[in-house]
């Protein structure tokens, strides 16, 4: 193959230009549900990173093999069960997490991201590139959802990571601390301001108007 | 292709994704493939998160006695360790041989449990075991305080939960729900603090020896009910019919009644 993969930019190019959440709209879901605390962010967001690298791995590899009339089934049970090993894993080692997290780690199976970066990345490229473009998706979700569960934790108790950054003005401090965040809407609030702030700032990833409105209603005569 | 192969691997491989025999054979393997490696995770942990839960459970039993009132006192004089004893529930005496880390071994013994006929299994188990594990809190020679781990069918499935009684054997000093899988917000409120809050005090048994205790549907009325939780009937008769069980004749009845009598 005399075409050179450019590792950079696979990986960086979901960040921020081609980020699954904020661009894609992939997996908000689970992006809305477990960013009430930022430590729960970050272990939703490495367990998907690690089962979507993987699972490109694997499928990238068996992608000559895979036939066609069953290829959706076939990934969706290898993503299923490399999920059900990382539940299990951290219902092992981190059960206090894991109770926090408590179905979503199963759901990681039907994120659509998985499923979308397995079904149009990994299956047409080697093992090599899919799973740094699998990692740098991985890591474009975990960063949205980094953003959102520190904000949520920040504003809704004065928290980051458990720790107490702002005074309470229940314990002398200055700040009330916003219950609105802990609730599912505020996230929904934060992704779309995000995605607002993101497009303002790329424009070309604003989609265009489905319809466009009349000029002036004509009043009829 | 001027030979032909003779490693049926290779003439796996090199069929048409879409013939029959290689889609049948590929789901095979993936399938084969990812049931060992689930049940590989599965097995090889379980260990692990039998300990977890294990030390959850002590971390709850901890909870609830620290949160029963004047309990901090009573724990301090007592040296602030509850003693483990496993029990015979036939006889209601401490069992011979069965220790608290050689329970799990004996109740995995099909023939240390007991079948209940229908018109005894209150809640719902359809069979119990013999052995069970219970802790004492001793106040001088008598028993003040003790806890039973309690089990019955819910709403949505089992619930467990650990029940304390004082020394009377007769008044509920607190209750903890240690696993259970009620509908979240409605049946699962009874993991909320608030609402086990109103055990504490009640009475099981009215003065005639009777068992009188049940969850009300709505608020309590009286000295052997606890407050319902509003759209959790199911729950709330589930909780009901487990504690009427557990501590009638066909639960730890013989035990209260050697507590009461002072074999303890």
């Amino acid at each position: 193959m005399a075409r050179t993969i450019d590792y950079r930019k696979i990986l960086t190019e979901p960040l921020i230009r081609q980020n699954p959440v904020t661009l894609q709209i992939l997996g908000i879901c689970s992006a809305l549900a477990v960013t009430t605390t930022l430590a729960t962010a970050v272990t939703m967001s490495v367990s998907l990173t690690v089962v979507l690298t993987l699972s490109a791995g694997v499928i990238s590899m068996i992608r000559r093999h895979i036939p066609d009339t069953i290829r959706l089934i076939v990934q969706i049970v290898i993503v299923a069960s490399l999920v059900i090993v990382i539940d299990q894993l951290l219902q092992a080692y981190f059960a206090e997490i894991s109770r926090a997290l408590s179905v979503y780690v199963g759901l990681i199976t039907t994120n659509c991201l998985v499923l979308g970066r397995t079904e149009a990345f990994a299956r047409h490229n080697a093992p090599g590139p899919a799973m740094v473009d699998a990692f740098g998706n991985g890591l474009g979700y975990s960063l949205i959802l980094i953003i959102i569960g520190g904000l949520r934790e920040l504003f809704g108790k004065g928290e980051l990571f458990g720790v107490q950054v702002l005074p309470l003005a229940d314990a002398g401090g200055w700040f009330t601390p916003l219950s609105l965040m802990l609730l599912a809407p505020s996230a929904f609030f934060l992704l779309g301001l995000l995605v607002w702030a993101i497009r303002s700032l790329l424009p070309e990833q604003a989609e265009a108007p489905e319809h466009v409105p009349p000029l002036r209603a004509e009043p009829a005569e | 292709m001027a030979e032909r192969d003779w490693n049926p691997w290779r003439r796996l491989l090199a069929l048409p994704n879409e013939s029959r025999t290689k889609t049948v054979i590929v789901a095979f393997l993936v399938s084969a493939v990812c049931a060992a490696l689930v049940s590989g995770a599965t097995v090889a942990l379980r260990p692990i998160q039998a300990a977890n839960r294990a030390a959850e459970e002590q971390a709850r039993i901890a909870a609830l006695v620290d949160g029963i009132p004047g309990m901090a006192a009573i724990l301090e004089q007592s040296g602030g360790t509850l003693s483990t004893v496993v029990i015979n529930l036939e006889t209601g005496r401490a069992a011979d041989g069965v220790t608290p880390a050689t329970l799990d071994a004996a109740l995995s013994d099909p023939a240390n449990w007991t079948a209940l006929e229908a018109g005894a299994d209150l809640a719902g188990l359809g069979q119990r075991p013999d052995f069970a594990q219970v802790f004492f809190l001793r106040e001088g020679d008598e028993v003040s305080l003790v806890l039973l781990p309690l089990s019955g069918q819910g709403y949505g499935g089992m619930i467990d939960a650990i029940l304390a009684l004082r020394g009377d054997m007769n008044t509920i000093a607190g209750i903890a729900v240690t696993r259970h899988s009620e509908t979240p917000g409605l049946g699962g409120r009874i993991e909320e603090r608030s609402w086990q809050a109103s055990f504490p005090g009640t009475e099981l048994r009215d003065d005639s020896g009777e068992m009188r205790f049940r969850v009300a549907r709505g608020p309590s009325s009286g000295v052997h009910e606890v407050d319902g939780i509003t759209g959790a009937t199911r729950t709330g008769r589930g909780v009901t019919q487990m504690v009427r069980f557990w501590l009638g004749p066909d639960g730890y009845g013989p035990l209260l009644d050697a507590i009461a009598r002072g074999e303890f």
